[in-house]
């Protein structure tokens, strides 16, 4: 979790906001369907998509509204943008607020990038002339100078995007209302993204996230809320509420099972349990960088099985593979373990993961003919690795490095000098 | 964050709404995507603008020749007063049926922004404010030519022209607000508009009525023809354009201007009743608007 730096003025207040969709269960659209059913009750249910949601959000800060999908995050996002009118609370915002629930509104593909970064600008709520002065910083910090004249029909989807995007954070606001945009665009994008809003969240603009990405919700957020069903259910550090988040998401999918529900398998063992731990045993809940990790994971053998192996995939937020260890390589052959027998299966290495949210895919399978799987449990449990000194990549090890003068150059520099 | 002050936060935001209480911004954004539309509108064709002249022009062709069979071109400045009609005609089309699905194929801009709702229907008078005014050139050049003299009266026309004006905008109002929940509203609308081009005295000159005037429930044909308020529109501007009908006895051929609105209703109490009915429809078009903007981004 970032510091918050901010002056701790507020900047946002959320008080008691309620807000509910009539739902007609029969849509009735024509007056022909009016006329021939003039006694039929067009019925409709009430979907509480929010209910009594109060928070504040300080200027400033990195502020978390996570949920799962249909908790009422994004109905809270367009009530916070002036898009929908809550039923009942009231909503402060000061200052000038730009939302990111969708980007390049108002973009039209036969306009080129000038026509269309006024208009864009102009619905986000610039003026003309504000809109148009800020044209040259738009286009500079796309990297599209050289396609300005081009239409934007033929612009590829990244650089529409890159456009779009630029133009919402030249709009100068004070407050940021960032729906999951950075779903689109490609790992590097998404990374420019949040340097950005580091950036301006820096400089004291407020910004408020919706996502479902606890990797960024603990990264980025100094507070953050939970939502279920339209209600706040946790408050407070990011950290907390992530976790809780993950909790809620296991009882959900997976009630009977300690570990959830996306099993794999024949059924054979089953993964009782799994955990990281240092080498001393215990269990942070986060992991240093550099350090010794062990991963574990207790096994439940319901018929007799021989030689089997326990293999864990590392995957990062992306889904990327960024580790997979395995026992299979030093123990090849494990011996027979009979039914009801509880095993330990532990892997260690080095903790050289950059810092951030992995989840783990643990699967228990044997080498017989080809690879029988026993039982496999993917990314219900997660680890977080923090560290200071990541460089970007997706592992820190150790790095040696040495910078020598070439001989010639030294002449060259000796003769200058 | 127990010392903070919410005073400062000033009046909690209100939500969507027609206007949003932001003229500057309501102006901004209606100028902006008329200007675009207008723009788009020839995109790529290679006369451009001058198709928008050649509709008119064409339209006003077909009915003047089918018209001159009937000997109607015997009216003095009949062509020029139908190209006129046509042109008005066109605007208030293009304004209200334009108006009708509007906001809903609008639908990216409404559930995605935040802006005063009533810039999407404007917007669509707006450019079809523009086209009129590219057709009033043509209108103007085919009225010299047809050699109407500039006269006083001529400075009631911005005024015609306002009133054309209010009329399609009330109408597009209420259009585009009832859209979103009745999608009936779009057929029956352009039944309406047929009806009304031949029911608005453009093709049908008002001495055609006259001749075939009577009592209906009491109350004669012409006066009750006069409460649509686009045949006072175009009545008006042609009594504003060519003066009122005067016969000269001595050459025995009457030179036709147009006879006022409120002549041709019976009063100027009579007159009351179109002008109010165009009111009505701005002050309850608007109405309708205004209550259900706040709810147009769930409904659509």
């Amino acid at each position: 979790m970032p510091d918050y730096r901010g002056n701790g003025r507020p900047a946002i207040r959320v008080d008691g906001v309620s807000k509910a969709f009539r739902i007609p269960e029969e849509q009735m659209h024509t007056l022909k369907e009016r006329a021939l059913h003039p006694l039929r009750r067009t019925g409709h249910h009430t979907f509480r998509a929010l209910e009594d949601v109060s928070f504040d959000v300080k200027e400033g800060e990195f502020f978390g509204i996570v949920g799962r999908n249909g908790s009422g995050k994004s109905t809270l996002l367009k009530c916070l943008a002036g898009i929908y009118s809550a039923d009942r609370g009231n909503i402060w915002i000061r200052g000038r607020m730009s939302p990111f629930i969708e980007l390049g509104v108002g973009f039209n593909p036969d306009l080129a990038a000038r026509d269309n970064v006024v208009l864009n600008g102009i619905m986000l709520g610039l003026s003309p002339r504000e809109a148009r002065a800020r044209y040259d910083h738009v286009i500079e910090f796309a990297e599209l100078e050289e396609f300005q004249e081009l239409k934007l029909k033929n612009y590829s989807s990244g650089m529409h995007v890159r456009l779009a995007f630029s133009v919402a954070i030249q709009v100068d606001a004070d407050v940021l209302l960032i729906d999951e945009v950075l779903a689109v665009g490609d790992a590097s994008f998404q990374q420019k993204c949040f340097d950005v809003f580091n950036r301006l969240r820096d400089a004291g603009t407020t910004i408020v996230l919706v996502t479902h990405d606890m990797g960024a919700v603990t990264r980025f957020c100094h507070q953050a809320v939970l939502l279920e069903r339209g209600e706040i259910v946790a408050h407070g550090e990011p950290e907390d509420v992530a976790n809780h988040y993950l909790e809620l998401n296991f009882n959900r999918d997976a009630p009977e099972h300690t570990v959830g529900a996306a099993r794999a398998g024949n059924g054979a063992a089953r993964i009782v349990d799994a955990w990281c731990e240092e080498l001393d045993g215990t269990q942070p809940g986060m992991y240093l960088q550099g350090h010794e990790l062990r991963f574990c994971a207790r096994v439940e053998f319901v018929r007799e099985v021989e030689d089997p192996g326990l293999t864990v995939v590392f995957e990062n937020e992306s889904e990327v593979q960024v580790l997979v260890a395995s026992t299979a390589i030093e123990h090849e052959r494990t011996g027979r373990f009979g039914v009801g027998e509880e095993v330990v299966f532990s892997v260690e290495f080095t903790n050289v993961l950059a810092p951030g949210r992995y989840y783990t895919i643990v699967t228990i399978s044997r080498l017989g003919r080809g690879l029988e799987l026993l039982d496999r449990s993917a990314r219900e449990m997660s680890i977080v690795v923090q560290g200071s000194a990541s460089r970007g990549g997706v592992i820190d090890i150790p790095i040696r490095s040495s910078i020598e003068r070439s001989p010639s150059s030294d002449r060259r520099h000796a003769e200058v000098g | 964050m127990n010392t903070v002050d919410y005073a400062e936060l000033g009046p909690p935001i209100r939500g969507p709404s027609a206007l949003s209480g932001d003229w500057r911004r309501f102006w901004h954004l209606t100028f902006t995507i008329a200007r675009t539309e207008f723009k788009l509108r020839f995109y790529g064709s290679a006369l451009g603008y001058v198709w928008q002249l050649v509709r008119p022009l064409l339209m006003f062709g077909v009915l003047d020749l089918v018209y001159s069979l009937g000997k109607l071109g015997a009216i003095p400045h009949y062509p020029a007063m139908l190209l006129s009609g046509v042109v008005m005609f066109n605007f208030f089309t293009e304004a209200t049926a334009g108006a009708v699905r509007c906001v809903v194929d609008r639908e990216n801009f409404v559930r995605k922004i935040q802006f005063p709702r009533l810039a999407i229907p404007f917007a669509v008078i707006l450019t079809a404010c523009f086209n009129l005014g590219v057709n009033f050139f043509a209108v103007a050049i085919f009225t010299f030519v047809d050699g109407v003299k500039p006269r006083v009266q001529w400075l009631e026309l911005p005024l015609i022209l306002l009133m054309l004006l209010i009329f399609a905008s009330g109408a597009a109002m209420l259009l585009s607000a009832l859209f979103v929940r009745l999608r009936d509203v779009q057929p029956i609308w352009d039944v309406v508009l047929q009806v009304m081009f031949y029911a608005s005295l453009i093709l049908i000159p008002i001495e055609r009525i006259q001749a075939h005037n009577k009592p209906i429930l009491g109350v004669s044909l012409v006066h009750l023809w006069m409460i649509n308020p686009l045949a006072d529109v175009m009545e008006q501007y042609r009594h504003a354009l060519l003066g009122p009908t005067k016969v000269i006895l001595s050459g025995k051929v009457p030179t036709r201007g147009g006879i006022s609105a409120a002549a041709a209703i019976g009063g100027y109490p009579e007159l009351a009743i179109p002008v109010g009915l165009v009111l009505l429809l701005l002050v309850g078009g608007f109405w309708v608007f205004n209550r259900s903007a706040p709810h147009i981004a769930e409904n659509l």
